[in-house]
């Protein structure tokens, strides 16, 4: 009876959780193991306004057609798409390890491997957007806790308008305020008084700035969470501490940030989350010349000029998925300890 | 009542003067393209086709490129009409979307020149109604006060472009659309054209790009490169016509579609600017004879999955909408294909490249996946972090690999 009970209680969200989690990506994980049937090509000749007439090749889609009815997914290729060049580059790696000129060698030329290069900026991103953004976020709660009563509901709005503002949007806005006659790109020429700083030109001076579209992007989130969780700080236990003569910082340090630590986990998970998954900044930054991530190769397989590769898109979806379920295995490892922790204990 | 009727009367009088004008009797008229200004002139006067018996309806939009194909696979497919250029039209051919036009063409197409028919493997696909390309806009006040000639080869614009810069007046006087991505590659194919390199191994899919051609083409790259603004990895043909309207540009490799904003001198908001700009044709490269240029064209092409009552109607409409009329009411709009178009200032250099013999943009099947592989790879030579010959090599793989999973190498 129990176990029944159990079911008819779970068994409604599971059935969403396989409609809508487990399907897709199987249907991904299919995707990428298949690629295009090969393309009948013929010569024939192709004229344009300009230039005449020329020799090019077209595709016999009547041939192409008849192999794609034969077999509607595609060719099977097993892990090609996973292990080619511009995915996890099994063989290019091998051949860097096997021959090269020491570490430094070995890193800027997997650094030149497309995946590598977006994986880099992926990691840096995540790992410094999403500490900084929760201490950030932490201490904008204890100041606008500290703002008198009236004035405090307007600046709350203000302090969430970043998270707010469409991250496309956002992002384009700051991009142009970065430019070299932009506000913050002028001013910082002006203050460094280097005519030629220039945020969009180095790899380093972009990286910086996306870090900091981050910060300021994520922080509000941060912010809000703990604004809430200080509002149930117990009274009583500041006041205590007041009385054993604990100054604003030391009532902070063992009062407040103990009881607000549980947050800081489920802050953490959703922000590591969504920094993993960098995109918009990118696109509106216009910064792949410097800067690129996982969602956007994603991004880039699926708009190319004219073509979509699937397959390509796919492969690197189910390589992102592996990521976030690395990235979130301590947080995960540890509830699932204090789960067991608190079953013994009952 | 007496109202209703008259009115009636009149709607029908009107639509029957309408699809006489065009020429249709019955059908369905549904038209997707790419959205700018030219192809609304030309989708509003397909407009006035509409009639009682005779639907048309325009979608418009930059996302074009990624709806058609699904949209024209089905069948009946959701547009009769695919507004199209050079790379975008490649995809519908690939999966054999779009209709011969041959037989509309001789039922209803005498007015229009053989110049228009985008013909492969002796079928006409597409009718052109504009054409398009990058070519040289130069400040003539600038280059009057540095002492330089007008520039006719690139190397030219480099000399021109070092004189300005010796001369204090600018430090940064070129410009091109090198923002990475697309439009990193299209420069790449420009220069590469005018190098008189190929793309592609003859008659396979095997990229040719790793030779002296490719090298040049991206050392000349480079070379302009160093007289643009160290954030020259982010111009957009946007950014780059804010950049040269503020002034800090003298030489710049611009859109030829984008002439009439930089040149009216009224809307551009820098007079001065405006007055100073001479366009001239794509200037030629390495010794070559021809413009480093690919030439563009924009038409329509009709859906294969479609009724051929559909296809006549959305064909005559089409024709309607691109008649001599409106190119001559439009002149300033875009260098139009019309038979009996008299060029305006804004499409002189268009047709001047045309002329010195630029090649196309190739309609190649497989040639996005190299411009996309361009794009992407192109970056870190353009930075100075690898060799030409290493930049080469990457793009090679890369677009191997994509190409492969295309199903267009084995």
């Amino acid at each position: 009876m129990r176990t029944k009970v159990f079911l008819g209680f779970v068994a409604p969200s599971v059935a969403l959780m396989v409609l809508f989690i487990a399907l897709p990506i199987a249907s991904i994980v299919v995707q990428s193991l298949h690629v295009e049937h090969p393309r009948v090509l013929e010569e024939v000749e192709t004229c344009s306004p300009f230039g005449g007439c020329t020799t090019e090749l077209r595709v016999d889609t009547t041939a192409t057609d008849s192999l794609r009815e034969a077999e509607p997914l595609g060719r099977f290729a097993g892990l090609e798409t996973y292990l080619n060049r511009n995915h996890l580059a099994s063989a290019e790696i091998g051949a860097i390890l096997r021959d090269n000129d020491g570490p430094a060698d070995v890193v800027a030329r997997i650094y030149d491997l497309p995946f590598y290069k977006a994986l880099a900026f992926t990691l840096a991103y995540t790992f410094l957007v999403t500490p900084i953004a929760i201490v950030a976020g932490f201490f904008v709660a204890l100041g606008v806790t500290g703002v008198t009563k009236g004035l405090r509901g307007p600046v709350i709005f203000m302090s969430l308008l970043p998270y707010i503002v469409t991250p496309l949007i956002g992002a384009l806005i700051i991009y142009w305020m970065t430019g070299s006659d932009g506000i913050i790109g002028a001013t910082l020429q002006v203050l460094f008084d280097d005519p030629g700083l220039h945020l969009r030109a180095s790899p380093v001076l972009t990286w910086i700035t996306l870090i900091v579209y981050g910060i300021w992007h994520m922080t509000p989130f941060a912010f809000v969470v703990f604004y809430a969780g200080l509002q149930t700080v117990p009274s009583d236990t500041l006041e205590s501490a007041m009385i054993d003569g604990a100054n604003r910082w030391e009532q902070i340090r063992y009062v407040v940030i103990p009881h607000l630590a549980p947050l800081v986990t489920f802050i953490a998970l959703i922000l590591l989350m969504d920094n993993f998954r960098v995109l918009e900044p990118i696109v509106s930054f216009q910064a792949e010349a410097h800067a690129t991530s996982l969602s956007w190769a994603i991004y880039n397989d699926l708009y190319g000029q004219a073509d979509q590769l699937f397959a390509s898109a796919a492969a690197t979806s189910v390589l992102t998925t592996i990521g976030v379920a690395v990235l979130l295995m301590p947080s995960l490892l540890r509830t699932w300890r204090s789960f067991r922790e608190r079953g013994a204990r009952s | 009542m007496k109202t209703f009727t008259i009115t009636a009367a009149v709607g029908m009088a009107f639509a029957t003067i309408a699809s006489a004008e065009c020429g249709i009797e019955a059908g369905s008229v549904r038209i997707l393209g790419n959205d700018f200004d030219a192809i609304s002139i030309v989708t509003d006067e397909a407009r006035t086709c509409a009639s009682d018996d005779v639907e048309v309806t325009v979608n418009l939009t930059t996302e074009h490129k990624n709806i058609q194909v699904p949209a024209l696979s089905i069948d009946p497919a959701e547009y009769t009409v695919a507004i199209v250029a050079n790379n975008s039209i490649v995809p519908l051919l690939n999966d054999g979307l779009i209709r011969p036009l041959d037989d509309l063409i001789a039922r209803y197409g005498e007015d229009l020149s053989p110049q228009q028919m985008i013909r492969v493997g002796g079928e006409t696909v597409a009718i052109a109604f504009m054409g398009n390309a990058q070519h040289l806009y130069f400040r003539s006040d600038v280059l009057e006060e540095a002492g330089v000639e007008p520039p006719e080869t690139y190397e030219d614009v480099l000399a021109a472009a070092e004189a300005i810069r010796a001369a204090g007046i600018q430090e940064h006087p070129l410009a091109a659309t090198n923002a990475a991505g697309w439009y990193l590659a299209a420069e790449f194919v420009n220069m590469h054209l005018g190098m008189g390199g190929d793309f592609f191994e003859a008659g396979t899919a095997e990229p040719a790009i790793e030779n002296e051609a490719g090298v040049a083409t991206l050392e000349m790259m480079k070379a302009l490169s160093e007289y643009m603004g160290p954030d020259f990895l982010n111009y957009t043909a946007d950014e780059m016509k804010a950049l040269y309207l503020a002034g800090d540009v003298a030489i710049m490799n611009q859109w030829g579609s984008m002439a009439g904003a930089h040149i009216d001198g009224e809307t551009s908001g820098n007079a001065d600017v405006s007055e100073a700009t001479v366009l001239a044709a794509a200037p030629t490269v390495g010794g070559g004879s021809i413009p480093a240029a690919a030439l563009w064209w924009d038409g329509f092409a009709i859906a294969a999955n479609v009724s051929d009552e559909d296809a006549a109607a959305s064909f005559q409409a089409m024709l309607h909408a691109t008649r001599p009329e409106v190119a001559a009411a439009n002149p300033n709009a875009a260098t139009w294909l019309i038979p009996g178009f008299e060029p305006t200032e804004t499409s002189q250099a268009v047709l001047a490249t045309a002329r010195a013999g630029a090649l196309a943009y190739p309609m190649t099947p497989q040639m996005g996946l190299l411009h996309t592989a361009l794009g992407a790879e192109l970056t870190d030579f353009m930075q100075g972090n690898e060799t030409a010959e290493e930049a080469l090599a990457d793009v090679a793989a890369s677009y191997r690999v994509s190409a492969r999973e295309a199903g267009f190498l084995q």
